[in-house]
Order: C-alpha cells, then sequence, then structure tokens
C-alpha cells in the first residue's frame, strides 16, 4: 500500500499503486445462516404427487443451524478463476461447489469445468443466503431438492449484441437428483443440460432477463424412500429417462436504476417433466407391505411454478409475497399399479416474508407460510432466520 | 435441441447491432470517466456510460444489459478504488471478454493514477462502508483530472496505436484548458475557503480538501448507514455548539436528511452535481465543477 510519492512527480502516467490488494490470498467468506421454525410434527416431509428428490435443507423444528457455508474464491493467473464451497453440518462437510473457469478465452467464451451450480434456471445458481425466502421455492424442490448440481463442464457463449444474449451448455456426471449414482457411472455424461437467457434494459429504471432451459438426465436404479399402496414405507427404484423444460423470468425496477430507496422485484419460473422408463418397488412384505420386486413400466409428465414479488419499500426493509403451485399431473405405473399409488394433487403453498438487512452483510427474516404441499394436511409455518457473511462478499449475479 | 435452434436464431438477429463500428468501444463506469474519455478521443471513441448520475456508483446491479455492453468493450474506463467492488467484477467475469480482464490494456483504473485520502487505520466493518484503499471519491478535486488524463490518453494510444498522435495533440489541448480552468477557479472559488459545512456522506472530502472548506458533521453515522431521525436531532444539536455554514448533498442522495438538518439548524442545504450530468450547468467536466463553486458560492450569504 506504500504509495511512492517521487513516482507521481517523475512521470504522473506511471501507476502509483493505490487501489491494489496485494495480498495473494484467496477471498474468504463465511456465512452463517440459522433458524427458528414452527411447524407440524411430520416425519416424513414429502411433496404429495412427486417422487422425492435428493437433498433438502433441513426441515428440523425449533431452533437449528440451518446452512453455514465457506467459500474462497481466486483468480488463479492470467487464464483461470477458481471457487470452492463447502457446506458445513455437524459431522460432515459437503462439497456444494469447487469448479475453475476461464478468464481470458474472448469472443463470449466461457468455460467452467468441476462442480458446479448448473446455469439452467434463474434461482438455481443462487445461494441460500441470496434467497428472497427462508426456503426454496416447491419447484426446486420437486425438481432437484434445492440445486441442481453439476459435475461436469459448462460452456457459455454471449453474443456480440447490444442486448444480452447468452447460450450455454453443460455435460455432467448426472449423479444428483433428477440423475443418479449409478446412472453416472459410464463413460460419456449422464446429464445433459443446454439454457439460452435473454436479457436487456426497458430504461432507466426496469429491466429484465428471461431464460428457458433443458435438462436431461439418464438416472439408473435411482433410489426412493416412499409408501406403498398399504402406506408402508417401501423403496422404488427407477431407470430410465429424465428430461425437464424450464422457463424463468425476472424483472426488476427502481426508480432511475438507484437502487438505494426503493427497488421491486418480480421473478416466476416454470418447469414440466417428462420421466420414461421402469420402477422397481423392493419387497417390503417382510414389514407388512404390498411390493415384490415387480418391475413395470413408468411413465409421468408433472409440471409446477412459483411466482415471487418482493418490494424494498425503504432503505434496508423489503416484504415479499410467493406463491407455489405444482402439478402432480400424470403418472403411468404399469405393473405396479395397485401396488403403488399415484396421488393426483396439486401442492401450493403461499408465503410472506418481511426482511431486515442493517447492511449488505446481514439481514434479519421473518416468514409465515401456509405449506399444502402433501395431501390432507395444512401445515401453517413461522421462521425467523439469520443470514450474516463475514468477511470477502462477492458480487450477486443479476 | 433442435427445437431450440431456430427461435433463439431468430431472436439472435433481432438484436445484432447494425451500428457502424467506432474505432474503440469504451464502457466507463461513471460519467465523469466517461466525459474524460470523449474530451480525449472525441469521435474516435463510442462511448457507453454504465451509471447515470441519479444512480449511486457503490450500489448497482450486474444487469444482463451492462454485461452485453462489457462483452463488446475494447476498453474498460473506472474509477477503481473499491467504489464498483460490487458489480464490476461480475462483469468483467460474465462478459467472456479477454481484453478488459484485469491487468489487460483494456482495464483502466483512475485511482492507480491519484493519491487517495482517509485510508482507514483499521479495516472493521463495524465502521461502517469502509473502503480499504482510501476514500475513492478523488475525482472531486479536479486537480486529480490531469494524471488520469495523461495515463487514459496514453492508454487509448496504446490499445488504438493508428490514432496515437489523434489522443496525444487532444491531450494537449485538454491539459492547456484544464490548467486554465484550475486557476479561474481557484480564484473564483476564494471566499469559500475556511468556510465549515455539513456533508451528507463522505463523498465531498476531496472537493472540500481542495477549497479549502472544513468538514465539521457527517450526517451518516457511519458511511454508508443512512442516519436514523434520533441521530440527525444529535446532529442538529452539535450543528449549534458548532455552527456550520451549509449542508451539502450529492443528487444521487435522498434528499430527507439534509433538508431535515438546514430547516432545523436555519442554515441552506446544498445539492451538488456529484458528476457530468448531474445538473444542468453540469453538462461536461468543466461544467461540473464550475457548477459546483457556483451553486457553493449561492449558499454563502
Amino acid at each position: 500500500m506504500k504509495r511512492t510519492v517521487l513516482a507521481i512527480a517523475a512521470c504522473c502516467a506511471a501507476p502509483v499503486g493505490a487501489a491494489e490488494n496485494h495480498s495473494f490470498n484467496p477471498d474468504i467468506s463465511l456465512i452463517l445462516q440459522g433458524r427458528y421454525l414452527n411447524a407440524r410434527d411430520i416425519a416424513e416431509r414429502h411433496i404429495s404427487g412427486f417422487l422425492p428428490a435428493g437433498h433438502d435443507h433441513g426441515s428440523e423444528r425449533g431452533f437449528s443451524l440451518d446452512h453455514s457455508e465457506l467459500m474462497l474464491s481466486a483468480n488463479i493467473d492470467q487464464a483461470f478463476r477458481g471457487q470452492a464451497n463447502f457446506a458445513i453440518a455437524d459431522g460432515e462437510v459437503e462439497v456444494e461447489e469447487a469448479w475453475f473457469q476461464t478468464l481470458g478465452l474472448g469472443h463470449g467464451l466461457t468455460v467452467k469445468g468441476g462442480r458446479f451450480l448448473s446455469g439452467i434456471g434463474y434461482s438455481n445458481e443462487q445461494h441460500p443466503h441470496a434467497w428472497d425466502f427462508a426456503d426454496q421455492s416447491l419447484v426446486y424442490q420437486a425438481l432437484f431438492g434445492a440445486h441442481l448440481i453439476h459435475d461436469g463442464v459448462q460452456l457459455r457463449w454471449l453474443a456480440p449484441t447490444t442486448a444480452f444474449v447468452e447460450f450455454g451448455v453443460e455435460a455432467a456426471r448426472g449423479q444428483f437428483f433428477p440423475g443418479s449414482e449409478t446412472g453416472g457411472n459410464k463413460n460419456g455424461a449422464g446429464s445433459a443440460a443446454t439454457f439460452v437467457h435473454i436479457g436487456n434494459d426497458w430504461n432507466e429504471s426496469h429491466s429484465w432477463r428471461a431464460g428457458l432451459s433443458y435438462l436431461h438426465a439418464a438416472p439408473a436404479a435411482r433410489e426412493s424412500h416412499l409408501e406403498d399402496a398399504s402406506a408402508t414405507e417401501a423403496h422404488a427404484a427407477f431407470s430410465g429417462d429424465s428430461n425437464t423444460w424450464l422457463v424463468d423470468f425476472v424483472w426488476k425496477w427502481a426508480p432511475d436504476g438507484n437502487m438505494r430507496e426503493r427497488n421491486f422485484k418480480f421473478q416466476a419460473e416454470y418447469f414440466q417433466r417428462k420421466e420414461q422408463g421402469e420402477l422397481t418397488c423392493e419387497d417390503n412384505s417382510a414389514d407388512g407391505g404390498v411390493c415384490n420386486d415387480t418391475t413395470g413400466r413408468y411413465r409421468s409428465e408433472q409440471s409446477g411454478f412459483y411466482a415471487q414479488l418482493v418490494y424494498q419499500f425503504m432503505p434496508r426493509w423489503r416484504v415479499g409475497y410467493r406463491y407455489d403451485r405444482l402439478d402432480s399431473g400424470t403418472v403411468d405405473l404399469g405393473a405396479n399399479v395397485g401396488l403403488l399409488e399415484h396421488e393426483d394433487y396439486r401442492p401450493t403453498r403461499h408465503s410472506v416474508m418481511l426482511d431486515y438487512a442493517p447492511s449488505e452483510f446481514s439481514r434479519l427474516r421473518l416468514q409465515l407460510a401456509r405449506d399444502e404441499s402433501m395431501h390432507g394436511v395444512t401445515d401453517n409455518q413461522v421462521i425467523a432466520q439469520y443470514a450474516m457473511s463475514l468477511g470477502a462478499h462477492g458480487a450477486h449475479k443479476f | 435441441m433442435k427445437r431450440l435452434l431456430l427461435p433463439t436464431l431468430l431472436l439472435a438477429a433481432l438484436f445484432v447491432n447494425t451500428a457502424a463500428q467506432a474505432a474503440l468501444n469504451v464502457l466507463a463506469c461513471e460519467p465523469e470517466w466517461g466525459a474524460l474519455v470523449a474530451e480525449l478521443a472525441g469521435d474516435k471513441a463510442r462511448i457507453n456510460i454504465a451509471t447515470t448520475p441519479r444512480q449511486d456508483p457503490h450500489h448497482i446491479e450486474a444487469r444482463p444489459s451492462l454485461i452485453a455492453r462489457a462483452r463488446n468493450a475494447d476498453l474498460l474506463v473506472c474509477n477503481g478504488a473499491e467504489l464498483e467492488l460490487g458489480w464490476l467484477p461480475l462483469l468483467q467475469r460474465e462478459s467472456g471478454n479477454a481484453r478488459i480482464q484485469t491487468g489487460r490494456p483494456g482495464w483502466f483504473e483512475a485511482a492507480h493514477y491519484v493519491d487517495l485520502i482517509e485510508k482507514p487505520e483499521h479495516l472493521d466493518r463495524s465502521a461502517g462502508d469502509v473502503h480499504a484503499a482510501g476514500n475513492p471519491h478523488f475525482h472531486g478535486d479536479p486537480r486529480n483530472i490531469l494524471p488520469v488524463a495523461t495515463a487514459l490518453a496514453a492508454r487509448l494510444a496504446e490499445i488504438d496505436a493508428a490514432n496515437a498522435a489523434h489522443y496525444q495533440h487532444r491531450l494537449a489541448d485538454f491539459r492547456q484548458r484544464w490548467q486554465t480552468a484550475l486557476a479561474r477557479w481557484a480564484q473564483r472559488a476564494a471566499p469559500l475557503k475556511g468556510v465549515p459545512v455539513a456533508v451528507q456522506h463522505k463523498n465531498w472530502s476531496y472537493l472540500l480538501r481542495w477549497l479549502g472548506m472544513v468538514a465539521v458533521v457527517d450526517l451518516e453515522p457511519k458511511s454508508g448507514i443512512e442516519p436514523s431521525a434520533a441521530y440527525l436531532a444529535e446532529v442538529v444539536q452539535r450543528l449549534k455548539q458548532t455552527p456550520v455554514r451549509m449542508v451539502l448533498r450529492a443528487s444521487y442522495h435522498s434528499p430527507r436528511p439534509a433538508q431535515w438538518v438546514a430547516q432545523h439548524s436555519a442554515i441552506p442545504a446544498v445539492e451538488l452535481p456529484f458528476t457530468v450530468g448531474a445538473s444542468e450547468g453540469a453538462g461536461d467536466l468543466f461544467g461540473l465543477y464550475e457548477d459546483i463553486i457556483e451553486r457553493l458560492l449561492g449558499a454563502l450569504p
């Protein structure tokens, strides 16, 4: 940081190095996120009519450490940038992200490799501390558990246009839902995705982004934990193709583009998923169940959406409302008809939140929700949540 | 995949930029640096400006439109000193544009060429919105414009060697006009020397230092933190002991705190253009400082 006054006198065009961070250490960011949840005591939370998807960010009642996250990032050299993101819980560290990205390819091209949050949809790339609500939308819970994480490569190309037009393709192992570990164990890719995002400013105050994404996964022996027709616990394994379309739209407003005082955000995503293949319901007769290792055709066509509004009505304070609605659609259980039951149901949830952010590094939130994602259960929830960020805090995407 | 291809290609065709190619595509982060590029490059550059005078350059989102502009830029001209920390790194990263990456000739940070003041001794976020490199609002002192202009002209010549003579010629011309203006402003602003003022945010430090004015009170309890009503009442009390002649605020800040304090202390609140285009008088860099000085003089009884 020392400045050489002489150098200025000698030649004013020489950099005098005022703004440079001379440390080569990566930027370190620690997220502390915890909450208090008041909800009904439900042993096996699930979304009715949907096969349970991957991991979820906890639904423990009472006080809990929701999500602690450690993030390290830096430019590696002139060619690459790297980032790692670890989710930390008792007795386990989960690698959420660990990737490198090119910096200098040019021509609008960027390649990312490693484990990363897929670029499909809108909120898939957002970390939990950047969510506008205390929990993830039902759409993402039903589709991916919380996020679609890829172990693979991503190529993005930004078109040389005055408006924002971005294309991306991804090839990945596909071991996470809707893929499966066994499906990923092969030469080639167990999952592939492609997306296009377009966006622009309407004028100084309004800006938007829209996207269309497609995900293909080829799970093999993908395990789901569910109840059979006699309401006994069962394990079902699906092998086949899982194809998902996602449409997303975001619109933001701030008077004169100055977000400081007031701003508004509308965000919505819609998906449609088709799965086709074979389903085996493992023999659970020992527990009194009706499954008997029958393998039969499985075909499903399901959809859902959420839409949310968030309004900052004065500096630091925001209110928001989110509506979730899924459609369990049509499911053909083939030879498993009678052993398993498809619940024809439209899960919904209303959520409202109020949050207060003393600075961009801390946020306190109160959220009320009426959750009817389980058939026959109305769960009125209260969530009080904090999200704090220590150390370097990378900029958030639009 | 094929189903996607045709509609997206059609869409892309709609957005393709058909405007004639100027020699250089410049993306300036703030209007003052866009104005400086205009002075030095004239018609040799097509200039896009990422922020408007009504926006707070600390708080900008990396909007899709800005990423698209960064994608096509040959040169990025920004303030630096962490002012754009919340959005510029994203623009660079998401642009897929090798030319504007940090350390490349297409990346220009004005803060490199000036001395910053108010460097915090301790870095602790409990002190508010602190900038480790020092106070980034150095364009408040017009004397800081010259070293930046010199370096910027050299950079333009490096990127666009064919027009090197053009940039050097315009720099020499600008330097002469600027030095004349500096002398004129110093003379005109002489009555402002020693005048005590209150500021809404610490973005006038360089201006006040140049004019020899004294910031007695800051309306923000901590840098970048909005004052509460109770805090403002405290400020009014403090102003009874150590009176000031006016309260200053930038045009992109909310007028309320400065107006409230001004009313309760019976002194004028002065809105100053913070950058080029922020007021009618501030049509270019020269007009910016002229307008600032006239508004300050106008607030003196």
